[in-house]
């Protein structure tokens, strides 16, 4: 083992070390690991597997400093933290502060159970969570008055934007025009712009409010955008010009706040058929801009038309209710380039955090803090009138504008003066924004700010100054889950006994392929929750988050050193939106060089699904390249594709190590291809955790990348999301990659960028190319990432590594003899996973790549990932977390299975009833009733010894996907499903 | 089922004067598993040959259905629409999609339209 000139002691064997308490296997479990595979030290290993033509060069100085410990390392995250200023933010504009309700924070926020979860694939194993998304659906589709809600969007930017192409998809007019209200958010029409663009919507921006629809003030237009209140904080209503567009064949779109929506009007009962925006106000902190929940919920007759993940409830092999993800097919990882968008990992913790706000306050809680918000914002317009400033619209529910004669600096500065956060809309305008924190001492604070001079009498009633026709009347959040926890022991026992049915790391290991779950620290957790991370507007004033912009930019250079780029832009919310930034970064670049018709995206068969539907997105059309039997590229038909689009080729998008879990050998001759054609390279990050330390994506060859946070850098997958998916650039493509109109700081893209090589737009579009609402995305998990690479060090990012490369040939070696692995590289070795190929046992013996699935539950894990890339196949990623112990466990638990199998083709079992095709086992279905199978109960449920010393029970048994399918239901179930 | 003709995109066509009965083929069935909902053609809609008029899903796939002559849609099965498992029980009978009328009647003689000897060793049975 060789270390770094940065460190003495190799980190993995000092046990000081943060990086021995991250990797799982210390010296002597390495040692016999690699006698199992035959290599005398892990770098050995490593540098056998990986080609030598990428092998990364040794810098000369490097950026990262020496391996901090946890204690130093949370000492500099105090240093950053105390380096912001939280002023009380009236700023609105989609974010506002709020109370996490302290049950909530400490069991899901701050609960490994929660945060460490995978997305719910295997409904048997994540029955607790998908509950809580079911709550989180019928909170949103109850308050927008709408069919069915999806599990979450990333964000209400971006949610607007998939509302954009939902109406494009469903819209029945040939118009190619989107109209957008004026009176929309900054942020969502600087997003709307960028992705309007790349794939040719028309936007047609109109004063909405001010416009007669019956006088044919709307033009042609295959949708409508309606913000709901306006982004002015303006109630009026649109059910006119909802109804006008919608007679011309568009579909209205209506972005819709939902504490307001517990007071007027849904958008449902406004006549649109798609609602979307943010949750974050129902107890998600604002974290600087995220992560948050976004929405989007549908009229009947368009849930096929959603993007994103949707909870369905089915029933299980008893018979019994059962949540699962439904309607899977509309999804990228199926669809591709045809999916009905390119988001795959969502805000699963935010939207459980937001559902389980409502599950606490209830339907009379809510609408409490909404009217509070109402009356508080009613004092305020008073007291701004009566300080001679004029409102400028007397309909409003939480935001009011004022008119303040080429006052705004004058009046944004006293309110800062006296700690308060407002916006200035334009020299002569200012809105703010009151939420469920500003307190009676916060009005009188304000009003005095205001030039108020007396006291207002505290509002009871109906708020008249909405208007009347515009007050809700119907029910919401009827069902018995909102109107039950009422009391914080039942609230914390809810949440108890949901967490308690779900397989998460703090149970096992979870060995999927592609997705590496390793370790999420709690040191690394333990700054998000400060409030100086927590509790800043995303466009709060550059003085007050200097600490916050100072660690992204320290950490954008360590993520740019690590994968050999230039700059790294941090906004991104997931790897799909870093894949969509690289690919429209691509796309700006051969824009500017005049290349317009370079708009081919060649992508190998082997590749993620989102890789299509992402490059569509970026207007760029996919061609597909051949992999050949080994897993890898097919080098002639990539030979064949590049030259027959030669002045068309704008991209190559490629994954390495491959989706396949190789090294692919010629990478840099395909890469060298490409270029040589004029196109560009992306490479895909999803596998970083397979090269960090020993190669660079920006040396081999990758003009531009997106990293998995989550994935490589330890922020947590929360059962689905938050995401951060970085994308990282040569300086070339620097120009184009995201930025944000209102950004605090011009980022190290702009130092990089060279005006004198783009025709005059030296500054960039307006939209700057957002990809998010916030400008750098979620910040407040940041720190996570930064803690990881601060205490690691570049020495135990290496060791790292090399553990997880170790732990995934191990099991590949072990495990050989029983599952034959699909695909190896140079020297006979995966990367950091390997494909067990189930397809001979399942010919064999008619036991299916579901039937281990489901009984590696029985045993006491999480499957491998299934099915992908290669059909009729598990992928095992280990992990450098995982110690030898519990990577044995799961290698024990496959060679049983195998031998429950062949017990199965020998005849001792029927291929119908044997513990395979039982699996997953509830404790009621062995107790209940006769036991009448043909193998014991015992073998059904403790099929193994070290099974009885660690039970876990799946709370429902196989569930069935085709009657979820058939029979949509999204909503909470009534109790008596469940009996 | 000798009257019934095949086309490589595991399509049947069963033809009755300038009326075409189409449906996909048991083996097609069976390879996208559980069929959970059948999107179709609107009744009137033209549909060119070659082009992809209907998709099928299964809870882990989906399939397209081409249209195998050029004509107007003339009738779709809504039965399929609320029971898309006949299109597993009954692939031939009760799992029909759609029928399109062609100008001409229609004589499917091409290299494209299989026997089902052609057909069967097309999948390898």
């Amino acid at each position: 083992m060789t270390s770094d000139s940065s460190s003495k002691t190799p980190p993995l064997f000092d046990t000081s070390s943060f990086a021995s308490r991250h990797i799982g296997t210390g010296a002597d479990a390495q040692r016999a690991m690699l006698d199992a595979i035959g290599y005398d030290t892990t770098e050995k290993l490593v540098e056998a597997a990986v080609p030598s033509a990428i092998r990364a060069r040794k810098l000369a100085d490097s950026s990262l400093p020496p391996a901090a410990t946890e204690r130093e390392a949370l000492a500099e995250l105090r240093l950053f933290a105390d380096q912001n200023t939280v002023n009380r933010s009236l700023i609105g504009l989609g974010y506002y502060d709020t109370i996490t309700p302290a049950v909530i924070k400490r069991n899901v926020l701050e609960n490994p159970s929660w945060y460490t979860a995978y997305t719910p694939y295997q409904p048997e194993i994540s029955q607790g969570r998908l509950e809580a998304l079911i709550n989180f659906q019928t909170m949103v589709s109850d308050l927008t008055g709408l069919a069915t809600a999806n599990a979450s969007m990333l964000d209400e930017g971006t949610a607007v934007v998939e509302g954009m192409l939902l109406a494009r998809r469903a819209s029945t007019s040939e118009s190619n025009v989107f109209i957008v209200d004026a009176d929309s958010l900054p942020q969502t029409r600087a997003l709307l712009q960028n992705r309007a663009e790349a794939v040719g919507i028309e936007l047609v921006e109109l004063p909405l409010a001010d416009v007669s629809a019956a006088e044919g003030g709307l033009p042609p237009a295959f949708g409508i955008f309606v913000q709901y209140p306006g982004s002015s904080g303006h109630i009026w209503d649109p059910s006119e010009v909802i109804s006008a567009a919608k007679e011309a064949g568009g579909i209205a779109v209506v972005a819709a706040d939902l504490l307001a929506l517990t007071l007027i009007k849904s958008p449902g009962e406004l006549g649109a058929d798609v609602a979307v925006g943010t949750s974050q106000r129902f107890g998600v902190p604002m974290g600087f801009g995220g992560p948050h929940a976004g929405y989007m919920a549908v009229r009947k007759g368009l849930e096929r038309q959603l993007p994103g993940r949707l909870v369905g409830v089915s029933k299980d092999a008893d018979g019994h209710a059962a949540y699962r993800l439904t309607l899977q097919v509309r999804e990228q990882h199926i669809r591709r380039e045809k999916a009905t968008s390119n988001i795959c990992t969502a805000q699963v913790l935010l939207a459980v955090m937001a559902g389980m706000y409502a599950v606490y306050h209830g339907p009379d809680g809510l609408k409490r803090i909404a009217e509070q918000v109402t009356r508080r914002a009613r004092y305020l317009a008073e007291a701004a009138t009566d300080g001679g400033h004029t409102v400028v619209s007397g309909n409003y529910f939480d935001t009011i504008t004022l008119e303040t004669d080429r006052d705004a600096d004058r009046l944004v500065r006293m309110a800062y003066q006296a700690g308060y956060l407002m916006h200035k809309v334009d020299e002569d305008h200012v809105q703010f924004s009151v939420d469920e924190t500003t307190s009676d001492d916060d009005l009188a604070a304000i009003a005095k700010v205001l030039g108020a001079e007396r006291e207002y009498p505290a509002r009871e009633g109906i708020p008249a100054w909405i208007p009347e026709r515009m007050l809700r009347t119907s029910d919401y959040l009827t069902h018995p889950v909102f109107n039950t926890h009422r009391s914080e022991t039942s609230m914390m026992r809810y949440l108890k006994y949901l967490a308690d049915k779900d397989y998460a790391l703090d149970r096992g290991m979870i060995p999927l392929g592609s997705c590496t779950m390793k370790l999420n620290a709690a040191t690394e957790m333990e700054a998000v929750s400060w409030p100086e991370f927590a509790g800043l507007h995303p466009f709060a004033p550059e003085a007050d988050v200097v600490g916050y912009l100072d660690l992204i930019e320290q950490l954008q250079t360590w993520l740019a050193e690590v994968t050999g780029y230039d700059t790294v832009s941090l906004q991104p919310n997931a790897g799909s939106q870093g894949e969509l930034a690289g690919l429209l970064a691509i796309r700006g670049y051969h824009l500017a060089n005049g290349a317009d018709a370079r708009t081919v995206c060649l992508i190998p068969s082997s590749a993620h699904g989102t890789n299509a539907a992402s490059a569509v997105l970026a207007g760029m059309r996919v061609v597909v390249v051949a992999c050949d039997e080994r897993g890898n590229v097919d080098l002639d038909d990539l030979h064949a594709k590049v030259a027959e689009h030669g002045d068309q080729l704008a991209a190559l998008m490629i994954t390495y190590p491959s989706t396949h879990g190789v090294y692919e050998h010629e990478v840099k001759q395909i890469c060298q291809a490409v270029h040589d054609a004029g196109g560009q390279v992306y490479v895909d990050g999803a596998n970083l955790n397979a090269l960090l330390g020993f190669a660079r994506f920006g040396e081999f060859g990758g003009d531009v990348s997106h990293l998995n946070l989550h994935k490589t850098f330890c922020i947590p997958h929360g059962g689905g999301g938050p995401g951060v998916g970085p994308v990282a650039a040569k300086t070339h493509l620097a120009p184009y990659l995201p930025g944000h109109p209102l950004a605090q700081r011009p980022t190290m893209l702009a130092e990089l960028f060279d005006p004198s090589t783009s025709s005059g737009t030296a500054r960039g579009p307006a939209h700057r190319n957002a990809v998010s609402a916030a400008p750098y995305g979620s910040p407040s998990i940041l720190p996570i990432t930064w803690a990881y690479i601060r205490m690691m060090g570049s020495a135990g990012l290496k060791e790292a590594t090399g553990a997880a490369v170790l732990a995934a040939n191990y099991v590949a070696v072990r495990l050989r003899d029983h599952f034959p692995v699909l695909y190896s590289g140079d020297n006979g070795l995966v990367a950091h996973e390997c494909i067990l190929d189930l397809r001979p046992l399942t010919a064999a013996t008619g036991v299916t790549v579901d039937d281990v699935a489901k009984r590696l539950i029985d045993y006491g894990f999480h499957a491998p990932t299934m099915s992908f890339p290669v059909v009729g196949t598990l992928m095992v990623e280990p992990t450098e977390s995982e110690d030898l112990g519990e990577i044995d466990r799961f290698i024990e638990a496959m060679i049983a299975i195998r031998a429950e199998a062949d017990a199965v083709a020998a005849g001792d079992w029927p291929a119908d009833d044997n513990p395979l095709r039982g699996a997953p086992h509830t404790a009621r279905s062995v107790i209940q009733g006769e036991w009448e199978h043909a193998y014991p109960r015992e073998q059904a449920v403790y099929p193994l010894p070290g099974v009885l010393r660690n039970k876990y029970w799946p709370p429902v048994r196989r569930i069935d996907n085709a009657f979820g399918d058939r029979n949509l239901v999204c909503a909470c179930p009534p109790p008596e499903a469940f009996e | 089922m000798t009257d019934l003709k095949y086309t490589a995109e595991h399509e049947w066509i069963r033809a009755d004067g300038n009326e075409l009965t189409v449906g996909i083929t048991s083996y097609a069935a069976d390879k996208l598993g559980e069929i959970v909902y059948a999107e179709l053609p609107a009744v009137g809609s033209s549909v060119e040959a070659g082009k992809v008029v209907a998709e099928i899903e299964s809870t882990k796939s989906v399939g397209e259905v081409f249209a195998p002559v050029s004509g107007t849609i003339i009738e779709v099965n809504d039965e399929v629409v609320d029971s898309p498992d006949f299109i597993n029980d009954s692939p031939l009978e009760k799992g029909w999609l759609f029928r399109v009328e062609v100008a001409d009647p229609v004589i499917l003689d091409g290299d494209e339209f299989l026997t089902l000897d052609a057909y069967n060793s097309l999948i390898g049975e």
